[in-house]
């Protein structure tokens, strides 16, 4: 067990891409045995990372199921570092995250199943960009944390362009090939910012390492140095996070990208940008995180009011959520900056439920979509006579979504009232008024598409498919799960919470 | 005492170069191709010999004027495999559209034997004649489509100005060895160190050079041929342009600036900074218009030279005094060399598509290019995967080494150049990504599949594979880069000589 355990985050990152591998050995036609196998491997990647959450000891806390490989020595390094190392392992926070990915993953690969396109090509691109995102919340080692990052980006632009869908709203029109542009120069204008600032901290340090932890130790970085360079990792994870004013990338790209990207985009992605902030933006420079925090909070406000309004003016249930992920997204923010217990797990937490939440409310519109041919919701009307667990499910991620108790969405988002009214009381009250209009679209949304009278042209729809039902139920289960039993949730990432607020106090 | 030992590779290549154009002379026309695989199988050869033989012999020869270190050996065995590349990839080329082949192949492996001494070179005049046996190798093949216009018009601008920056290069040269007595790399770098402050008249030397050898590697305000001579040339010599040559001249610039001209590195710095931050600006920008894919990829390799010349201001570090440290230097040396195994590989990959593409359908603008993600899957698969590398992407060669070169370019305390670097590189990812879009995404005029030879796939699948290796495992590459960078950084050198200044 012991070597077992010691690869097992490994595997998280080399099956994915072996099973692009092994799928380009696969002839294209054989649309079949390509679903399986990505299928297959997709179950045992999400056996992986349930198996990795729930083997995580919180009380021990800290980082396990460690290993470390030398991947290249700088030896021209005249103090003899330890060069670049693939340092795997993880804390509470990277167990939930790597669960998060295993499920969006999963349930991903379950509604891919109608790819009738070049499902090959689909399949291994999807797996790079997941070996990407599995590598970013494994890695201990800021180069690979950042080589990760890059490689969950570099598909994007092909997933999107390739196999999204354009939108036409007469005097409104974003084609494919220009909303997944947008998201590529976005996200890799984040990076050129991570990258600055990655350069900038080991020339800083001077160490000749990359180790995360090796830096936390041995790292020193003035307060000025902290100063000038946290709002380069602010602002570069912030945009892939989608921090107002960077955020205009995520509705055009969701809404662009096929299904199961937008899910595994809106799901796991978007929490990338948030993950990096904590991890290397307050892991490393807890004094500037301070300094900066007041900004963070502030722009993370505008990110829910800003996000809710303009969803309530939207037309296509895609931009719809599109935007409630931006406003959702802005929780998440709100509580990293508040730097309290309180409120940093519940934007964890809220990373969490807001993945899983989105990830459903995609695979229903997809749904929809599929059938449908349209996802104006000016023609969708009264869809719950022919979609009646379609309507229902929908429901149960919009009412996560304004935060109903007993769903994961109130759990995350008390805990971020309750930190925000610790630290910064008037902005926590628009925190709250955020959730009042998310609860107007929202509902305004279900009366509107499931249910009055039904259209004449939606007679003969049909309801969920079983495998669409399936991914769903699995999305709902965990939404459930973490409403009704939040705490072996908190639990496990209490100690990552206190590591890092130990980092903070400590300066 | 001349071990003559350590030259047997330049001999055996100057043979083969003697012994192709002879065979030319008797074999019949229909069996010229033989002549290629017979280049190909002696330039391999040549490069194992090298490596097997001669790893870790190191001396000098003629007085010092040629040296044979790991540096040297390095960059030997490199080119000698990107030539025997490029003479494969000409083959289809070369019987579809040009004549006189066994010349064509003679004159390249003579300008590799030039690469090679380039490499080698520890003294100006040697260099200099080094670097003119590949510039008149490369003036006959840029033009050799005869009856082609563009070939022609991109063949006499290279020609005016490769001898207007020689003309330069040899009068800064001539200024050097006015002023300060020597020609040999370490006796400048003495005579630098006797004397810290400059004269003007050695200063105007310093630029002439800087300016020459700006010529040859197309760095802004020097890049003006580049773009017309890549469009004009036959696609295998745009591919040997734009990775050979460059990393012969950048095989130069390093030795010549980390043996002869570090103790001047204050003075220099600056000017290799300005021309590092507008070569690797305007090259991207410009690439930006470009419909023809051939020009396209002549600024974007502008854009390399950028980042490449970034490396080689990085040599040194200058604090504010004016002191001059090479205790970092190890890091860009191999920086810039890294980055240039990484370019070359994704280029010759890039180039080696084109080539396939232009031979089966006579087409070269990026428009073309649409569907054939469906036309040739493998083509399309090795160009894609090449652009990422090119712009820095993970998973293949090029992250890893702009990685390096950046960081290295950071230690040196060029934090704002590597960061605008990194930005140049975001400008390139926008239009690989527009090549990517014609290849993947854009709907198909005309479907019917392109004819590749099956050693193009070969070569191409070994490039391909090449990519990804130095992507996810460049260690071993690494080390051997250190070997070479170590020889440049030797105790009785360099260091010795700064260590003197303090």
């Amino acid at each position: 067990m012991e070597t077992f355990d010691s690869y097992v985050l490994f595997a998280l990152i080399a099956l994915p891409l072996a099973g692009a591998a092994l799928l380009i050995g696969v002839p294209s036609n054989k649309v079949g045995l390509i679903r399986w196998l990505a299928t297959l491997v997709s179950a045992v990647i999400l056996a992986l990372s349930l198996y990795t959450f729930a083997l995580y000891d919180h009380e021990a806390g800290g980082f396990q199921f460690e290993r470390a490989w030398v991947w290249l020595e700088l030896t021209g390094w005249p103090l003899g570092g330890q060069g670049i190392v693939l340092d795997l392992a993880i804390d509470g926070l990277s167990a939930l995250m790597v669960l998060l990915t295993g499920i969006v993953m999963f349930t991903g690969v379950l509604v891919s199943w109608n790819v009738s396109e070049r499902s090959k090509d689909f399949s291994i691109l999807y797996f790079v960009l997941l070996a990407g995102v599995f590598g970013v919340f494994v890695s201990l080692d800021i180069f690979f944390l950042f080589f990760f990052y890059e490689l969950a980006v570099l598909p994007m632009y092909l997933l999107i362009a390739v196999w999204g869908s354009s939108s036409d709203f007469g005097t409104f029109q974003r084609t494919k090939e220009y909303s997944a542009m947008k998201l590529m120069m976005y996200l890799v204008a984040g990076s050129v910012l991570i990258w600055i600032a990655i350069i900038a901290i080991f020339v800083q340090a001077d160490m000749g390492t990359f180790g995360l932890r090796a830096l936390q130790e041995g790292g020193e970085f003035s307060p000025t140095f902290q100063r000038v360079f946290f709002p380069f990792l602010m602002v570069g994870f912030g945009i892939l996070a989608g921090l107002w004013p960077f955020h205009t990338w995520s509705p055009d790209g969701h809404v662009a990208a096929p299904t199961s990207v937008s899910m595994v985009h809106a799901g796991v992605l978007m929490k990338l940008g948030a993950y990096g902030i904590i991890r290397l933006g307050i892991g490393l420079m807890p004094e500037g995180a301070q300094e900066w925090m007041p900004v963070l909070v502030a722009l993370g406000a505008v990110n829910v009011i800003y996000g809710a309004l303009s969803a309530m003016g939207q037309r296509d249930l895609k931009y719809v959520v599109g935007y409630s992920s931006v406003s959702h997204m802005g929780y998440v923010l709100m509580g990293i900056a508040t730097l309290h217990e309180l409120g940093l797990s519940g934007a964890i937490l809220q990373m969490f439920s807001h993945g899983i939440m989105t990830a459903l409310f995609f695979v229903l519109i997809g749904a929809i979509y599929d059938r449908t041919h349209t996802r104006d919701i000016g023609v969708l009307e009264g869809m719950s006579k022919r979609m009646g667990t379609i309507g229902v499910l929908f429901a149960v991620a919009g009412l996560t979504s304004l935060g109903l108790p007993g769903l994961s969405g109130f759990v995350a988002e008390l805990l971020v009232f309750l930190g925000l009214f610790q630290t910064y009381p008037i902005l926590g009250v628009l925190g709250v008024v955020g959730a009042a209009i998310t609860a107007v679209y929202i509902l305004r949304l279900i009366a509107k598409v499931f249910f009055g009278t039904l259209g004449e042209q939606w007679r003969d729809q049909t309801d969920i498919s079983r495998i669409e039902g399936l991914s769903a139920g699995i999305l709902v289960a965990f939404l459930l799960l973490m409403g009704l039993f939040p705490f072996p949730f908190v639990r496990v990432i209490g100690s990552s919470v206190d590591a890092l607020l130990a980092l903070v106090a400590g300066v | 005492m001349n071990d003559f030992n350590l030259l047997l590779p330049e001999f055996f290549v100057a043979g083969l170069a003697f012994l192709v154009l002879a065979t030319d002379l008797v074999i019949p026309d229909a069996r010229k191709h033989l002549l290629a695989y017979g280049s190909a199988a002696g330039l391999f050869g040549v490069a194992a010999f090298s490596l097997i033989f001669l790893w870790g012999d190191t001396g000098t020869l003629y007085d010092g004027a040629i040296v044979v270190d790991g540096y040297a050996l390095f960059f030997k065995a490199f080119f000698l495999v990107i030539g025997a590349f490029v003479v494969l990839a000409s083959i289809e080329h070369v019987r579809k559209h040009l004549e006189h082949p066994g010349e064509y192949y003679g004159i390249l492996i003579f300008t590799v034997l030039a690469m090679m001494l380039m490499a080698a070179s520890r003294e100006l005049l040697t260099a200099y004649i080094s670097l003119e046996l590949l510039s008149f190798g490369l003036y006959v093949l840029v033009a050799y489509d005869r009856y082609n216009a563009k070939s022609n018009e991109g063949g006499a601008k290279y020609i005016l100005l490769g001898a207007l920056s020689s003309a330069l290069l040899l009068y800064g040269m001539s200024q050097i060895y006015g002023l300060l007595g020597t020609t040999r790399f370490d006796g400048i770098a003495e005579a630098l160190v006797a004397t810290p402050d400059l004269s003007l008249g050695v200063l105007i030397g310093l630029v002439l050079i800087i300016a020459g050898l700006g010529f040859k590697i197309a760095a802004v305000p020097f890049h003006m041929w580049a773009p017309d001579a890549y469009e004009g040339a036959p696609v295998p010599v745009t591919a040997y342009l734009a990775v050979g040559s460059k990393t012969a001249a950048f095989a130069l610039v390093v030795r010549l600036f980390m043996e002869a001209l570090i103790p001047a590195a204050a003075d220099w710095q600056v000017i290799l900074v300005i021309m590092a931050a507008l070569t690797m600006t305007v090259g991207n920008l410009g690439a930006l218009v470009q419909t023809n894919i051939k020009r396209l990829l002549a600024y974007s390799s502008i854009g390399h030279v950028g980042y490449l010349l970034m490396g080689v201001a990085a040599l040194a570090a200058v604090n504010g005094d004016g002191l001059v440290s090479v205790e970092r230097s190890n890091m860009a040396i191999v920086g810039v060399v890294l980055h240039l195994a990484a370019y070359g590989v994704a280029n010759i990959a890039l180039f080696i598509c084109v080539g396939a593409f232009y031979n089966a359908t006579g087409k070269e603008d990026i428009a073309d290019l649409a569907g054939l993600a469906r036309r040739s899957p493998m083509i399309a698969l090795v160009m894609a995967s090449a652009l990422f590398s090119l712009a820095g992407l993970p998973l293949f060669a090029g992250f890893v080494s702009k990685f390096y070169l950046f960081n290295a370019v950071g230690t040196q305390g060029l934090l704002w150049l590597a960061g605008l670097a990194i930005f140049a590189s975001l400008v390139s990812l926008y239009y690989y990504l527009m090549i990517v879009r014609q290849m993947y995404v854009e709907p198909v005029h005309d479907d019917t599949p392109i004819r590749v030879p099956r050693l193009t796939l070969g070569v191409l699948g070994v490039l391909f594979a090449g990519m990804v290796f130095l992507g996810v495992y460049p260690a071993p590459l690494v080390d051997a880069i250190q070997y070479a960078a170590d020889a440049l950084l030797s105790s009785e050198g360099v260091v010795h000589l700064l260590q003197s200044l303090d």
